[in-house]
């Protein structure tokens, strides 16, 4: 047999492989550069990005789960300014394909002044707007949780982008396919899927929310179906491409992901508990394929009826 | 920063719900005290971040404390088990700070302040001052004489212990602060290296003008992509598990 072909494409952008690490797991890229050669990703999703910096919600931020962890990072990152004018050009130097500029904000006009900015950066192939952050008031998931807020965000940054605008959607909805709708009806280029799952642990000993902002966004292989089933109601929903995400730990996971609907896939929580692991599920990607005869990855993206 | 599988060579408790672990594997990645290990525990999502109490380049020996399930597991590992290691995880100590305020002023008064699961570093930290010269004096606090561990691990290295318990049954009654003073008052260090809770901490940045102070967080990666166990410092924020977790004295928040 050929050697399985992997590559993949989102919004005319090619990508070598489906498998891009998650926004807020991978910071800017930096500390992973230090233990593998970063550019065998398909591309990096960066760390969410705000208009002002921020430094987040107060300790402690994390609490762990069976088959996952929950986290109350509440979007920290150094602001926009910063982003632009060192995070993203320096990423550039360690890593040479595009990259997904992921943005959120407290207000329609916060989001377009982000992708204003984030537009003129070279290295930015898609923006990822975050309706869906859990972790902040006002903000964040507000947006995500309401389709007449979704469309109105995507309609305000669609007319400023000129990139590719894929909207980061919410599993916290009734109805997910009516968010993604109401987004591509505003023009969405694409949908990236699911954001963390809100959920809560007690230190029953202590009689307190283990996290100090009592609930977080919950994420890891636990959610793993979950995603699955919102990438497949989705896909089925609407014509656009849908970046799928959700507890995505092997290469059997981005198959099952692809398989479901998703042209590529996001790699998060894995990234925390195995530093290595974007490069091992790319490794093991093309065996995978060969042992269940997919000659071309893309032809399995949305392929159960 | 490394992934390695290490093999367990002893496992044992050494005080009250403390546990002191022998690891064989390559360390050598592991460059200065006060660095920490993050394990992996089958059946647990996170891995559990523990500091290294000393090491050589085949072996790490921690210290820990069963606080929960994690732990727990940790405890009734046995000889031959193997573990998986993310090794060399955190800044550490910096003994060449040290060294450099020595040479200006050789009368610097050095002390090492440990507090319960917090005196293991120090511990890796006292054998590398040992033989770079400095003797520092080691205070240890613990709640109850049946905690203390280590005291005359500290004392083989030819160093002067003073021991502190809040309910008194072994040493001084009291905090560690307490045997950092004489009988006026006055402080009887300059320098401190210390690990302990965060009360602790507070409590000897107060008692002592200088000094390194390593910090407990819950983390989730444990080498800087997460961003859970961020602080604020005078120069800025910073990642209690990749800037840290030692901090110095200057750039405390509290």
């Amino acid at each position: 047999m050929v050697v399985p072909d992997i590559s993949t494409e989102l919004s005319g952008i090619r990508l070598d492989n489906p498998v891009i690490p998650a926004s807020g797991t991978f910071g800017f890229g930096k500390e992973f550069a230090e233990l593998y050669d970063i550019n065998i990703l398909g591309s990096i999703s960066v760390k969410g990005t705000t208009r002002e910096p921020r430094f987040g919600n107060p300790q402690p931020r994390i609490a762990e789960c069976p088959m996952g962890l929950i986290n109350s990072v509440g979007l920290q990152n150094p602001g926009i300014k910063e982003v632009v004018e060192k995070e993203l050009p320096e990423l550039c130097e360690i890593y040479k394909k595009p990259v997904i500029a992921n943005i959120s904000g407290f207000s329609v006009d916060e989001y377009v002044e982000c992708a204003e900015a984030v537009d003129k950066v070279e290295n930015v192939g898609i923006i990822e707007v975050n309706v869906s952050c859990p972790n902040v008031h006002a903000g964040g998931m507000a947006f995500g949780t309401s389709a007449d807020n979704i469309a109105k965000v995507t309609k305000a940054v669609k007319a400023v982008a000129k990139k590719p605008v894929y909207i980061k959607l919410s599993p916290n909805v009734t109805d997910i396919t009516e968010m993604a709708k109401a987004a591509e009806s505003e023009g969405a280029d694409g949908l990236s899927l699911i954001n963390t799952l809100m959920g809560m642990r007690i230190d029953i000993m202590r009689r307190r929310p283990v996290i100090a902002n009592k609930m977080g966004g919950f994420s890891g292989p636990a959610i793993l179906p979950v995603a699955v089933r919102m990438v497949y109601q989705v896909s089925k929903a609407v014509k656009i491409p849908v970046i799928g995400m959700g507890g995505v730990s092997s290469a059997r996971d981005v198959i099952e992901m692809m398989m479901a609907g998703a042209s590529a896939v996001q790699v998060g929580a894995a990234n925390l508990t195995d530093p290595w692991a974007c490069k091992k599920i790319i490794e093991e990607l093309p065996k995978e394929c060969e042992r269940l005869h997919i000659e071309k990855l893309s032809d399995i993206i949305g392929c159960i009826e | 920063m490394r992934d390695t599988v290490f093999k367990i060579e002893e496992n044992k408790r050494i005080a009250r719900d403390v546990y002191e672990m022998l690891l064989k594997g390559d360390a050598s990645d592991i460059k200065a005290p006060g660095q920490f290990i993050n394990i992996k525990l089958d059946g647990f999502y996170l891995r559990r971040p523990i500091s290294v109490c000393d090491w050589k380049n085949d072996e790490i020996r921690i210290i820990y404390k069963v606080v929960g399930e994690g732990t727990k597991y940790m405890s009734e590992l046995s000889r031959g088990d193997e573990l998986l290691v993310l090794t060399a995880l955190g800044n550490g100590y910096s003994t060449e700070t040290l060294l450099n305020i020595i040479k200006n002023e050789p009368a610097t008064r050095v002390v090492l302040a440990g507090g319960g699961v917090g005196v293991p570093p120090l511990y890796g930290l006292a054998k590398r001052l040992s033989e770079l010269g400095v003797k520092p004096d080691v205070v240890l606090g613990f709640n109850s004489a049946e905690d203390v561990f280590y005291k005359e691990e500290f004392e083989a290295l030819g160093l002067s212990v003073k021991i502190s318990t809040m309910d008194g049954s072994m040493g001084v009654k009291g905090v560690v602060t307490d045997v950092m003073k004489d009988e006026k008052g006055e402080p009887l260090y300059d320098y401190v290296f210390t690990c302990g809770p965060e009360p602790m901490l507070k409590a000897v940045y107060n008692a002592v003008g200088d000094g390194q102070f390593s910090f407990e967080a819950r983390m989730a990666c444990g080498f800087g992509a997460c961003m859970g166990c961020s602080c604020k410092t005078k120069y800025g924020n910073k990642r209690i598990c990749k800037d840290g977790p030692v901090l110095y004295r200057e750039e405390i928040i509290w």
